[in-house]
């Protein structure tokens, strides 16, 4: 994955503007790699998003917390224009997401424009998604040869390199019906990274996967950032988010609440509702330890 | 493996089975009506099986059998699958003036008997337009306008020659057909989780490539089942075509010859046989398109060890 290492040599300092600095001035090495700014969503009327901001730097691994309904996943979905979004703007290493600015007057892209600027971005879904009809190496290889025009030789190479990465070098030739779950996923994994993304956006990426298949998904996102790649999660996963995280940020009802460095939001919660939800979530994880100790020591 | 069976510990079940007389008795009643049928079949010479083998190998039935009912169901089978796609695709898409075409296609040829719409493309098409020109749109008008001698008109087609045609008739069939392969590709289109849609479009793929590649693909597993149905009901229904008139078609030739022979019956009998056989081939390729288009599926998948099915991650 060398390709897809930024210029910086270490992660940058989050220094980040509270609110609404000149997005649109492009100081090179300073522009955040996205910047969300006021992003409003709804759905039927009913307020999903209530102006989201957020700035996310080269290299930087930002995980978003909060409990489910709180927005995290659609304002996800909205960078990546599986969903539009209805105010405010997103920007992608300084391209405008979704529209074109005309001196102020806005215009939706074409969907060739739309497509051109998803290939940028790789996606991990809840549920993989992984194309059921081919096996691990056809997934991996589909959108670089029918997107990007890469030979086939070259392509298949590609791809076993990468499932190689994720572990599962072995298994070129399985269908996603004969991978377990957490297999599945690392392939997704391989598939989003086949386009050499510039930013990897993680939807609950273990949150459909047995418990003892997580810890091998969450191997292959931490080497990723080891490796330099700037990912956003939306996690349950409060190990990973403490660990690994450049910065956390805690959404609810559709705001956030709270942002910082994780050793801060998450051990030294400020806001009343992120201290509630952290308890919820370490009480959920010491009941799992709970069943996983009892598990251990079955009876004689 | 050890079994126990000493001390407390149960060992192996050796239970008897649940008895089911039911299947007994059906069997004697089916036996015996079987037998009755048989018998009629040796004893009633007016069955004429004979015959009817003479009659299924006369060379107009084959004419008929290849022409009418073989070529007949291909051709109007290759133009429902591939319009009833498009349609199918039309009716889906975002634009709509299309989906309105769509709409009105499937709604006219649905509604209208392929008996009704073969006589009319056999005699009345050619009535009301004797010639058909294929050239630039009123170019008839255009040039008397701009005073040409030109009319604009590249080729020209004898209307009443070709609507007599087999090739007619199969257009016929097939734009019909297509009506109905339409809601059955829709329903394939739709059974396609859209996560499989939001993953091509996350990969950057645009709207063609992920129909193409990504859904249709998954689709045809639906597809295809009644697909196999309409192929069936197809072979069946290439007998309309004499309606057209046409004349080189199996059920028309059969029951010419059974008429001028006097052997009604027989010719009844090749008929039936003739297009058993027929739909007998059709099901045995269908279950090899079924395992096709069922890889991946755990179905068709080699050495599947996971039964359920992939993409929705089990759920």
């Amino acid at each position: 994955m060398s390709d897809t290492t930024t210029s910086e040599p270490t992660r940058e300092p989050t220094t980040r503007p509270t609110s609404g600095a000149d997005a649109r001035s492009r100081t090179g090495e300073d522009r955040p790699l996205v910047r969300a700014l006021n992003v409003l969503k709804s759905f039927h009327g009913n307020e999903v998003l209530k102006g989201i901001d957020l700035d996310v730097h080269r290299g930087e691994v930002v995980c978003l917390l909060g409990p489910s309904g709180s927005g995290k996943t659609t304002f996800l979905r909205c960078i990546n224009q599986l969903e539009e979004i209805d105010g405010g703007r997103i920007w992608v290493d300084g391209d405008l997401v979704g529209f074109r600015d005309d001196g102020g007057q806005l215009h939706h892209l074409t969907d060739k424009q739309v497509a051109t600027q998803r290939r940028e971005i790789g996606m991990v879904f809840q549920r993989f998604n992984l194309f059921p009809h081919m096996t691990a190496l056809q997934n991996v290889m589909e959108a670089p040869v029918q997107v990007r025009r890469v030979g086939k030789t070259k392509a298949r190479a590609r791809a076993l390199e990468l499932l190689e990465q994720v572990g599962l070098g072995d298994k070129p030739n399985a269908y996603p019906a004969q991978l377990s779950g957490g297999q599945q996923q690392r392939v997704a994994i391989a598939r989003a990274l086949a386009m050499d993304p510039k930013l990897m956006l993680f939807d609950e990426p273990t949150s459909a996967l047995d418990p003892e298949l997580v810890g091998e998904v969450l191997r292959v996102m931490r080497e990723l950032a080891d490796q330099g790649m700037t990912m956003i999660v939306v996690t349950h996963e409060m190990g990973f988010a403490r660990d690994v995280a450049d910065h956390v940020v805690f959404m609810d009802g559709g705001v956030v609440v709270e942002q910082g460095k994780p050793k801060d939001v998450i051990s030294n919660p400020q806001h009343e509702r992120t201290k509630s939800f952290l308890k919820r979530m370490r009480a959920e994880d010491d009941e799992a330890a709970a069943d996983a100790e009892s598990l251990e020591t079955p009876d004689a | 493996m050890t079994t126990p069976t000493t001390d407390d510990r149960p060992g192996l079940i050796e239970a008897r089975p649940v008895r089911h007389p039911g299947r007994w008795v059906a069997l004697a009643v089916i036996i015996v009506l079987v037998a009755m049928l048989i018998s009629s079949f040796i004893t009633n010479e007016r069955w004429g099986f004979s015959k009817a083998l003479e009659i299924m190998n006369q060379k107009p039935v084959l004419e008929g059998l290849w022409k009418g009912t073989i070529v007949g169901t291909i051709g109007s089978m290759a133009i429902g699958i591939v319009g009833g796609v498009i349609i199918a695709i039309l009716r889906l898409s975002q634009n709509p003036v299309l989906r309105g075409v769509s709409f009105v296609y499937t709604w006219f040829f649905r509604g209208i008997p392929r008996l009704v719409l073969l006589a009319m493309i056999g005699s009345g098409i050619g009535f009301l337009y004797a010639n058909l020109d294929f050239g630039i749109p009123f170019g008839k008008q255009l040039a008397s306008l701009m005073g040409l001698s030109s009319d604009f008109t590249f080729f020209t087609l004898d209307v009443n020659q070709f609507s007599s045609s087999l090739l007619a008739g199969i257009i016929g069939l097939g734009l019909s057909e297509a009506a109905y392969m339409a809601e059955i590709a829709r329903a394939g289109i739709l059974s396609v989780d859209k996560g499989q849609n939001e993953a091509a479009a996350a990969l950057g793929m645009n709207r063609g490539q992920s129909m193409r590649r990504i859904v249709l693909p998954q689709a045809m597993r639906v597809i295809v089942p009644p697909t196999g149905n309409e192929t069936i009901a197809m072979v069946k229904d290439t007998s309309l075509l004499s309606a057209i008139p046409i004349i080189t078609e199996l059920f028309y030739q059969t029951r010419a010859i059974g008429t001028r022979t006097l052997q009604i019956m027989p010719s009844f009998v090749a008929v039936t046989a003739w297009y058993l056989l027929v739909g007998s081939v059709l099901m045995v390729g269908q279950y090899f398109l079924e395992k096709r288009f069922g890889r991946g599926f755990g179905t068709g998948a080699p050495n599947k060890r996971f039964a359920r099915p992939a993409g929705a991650g089990g759920a």
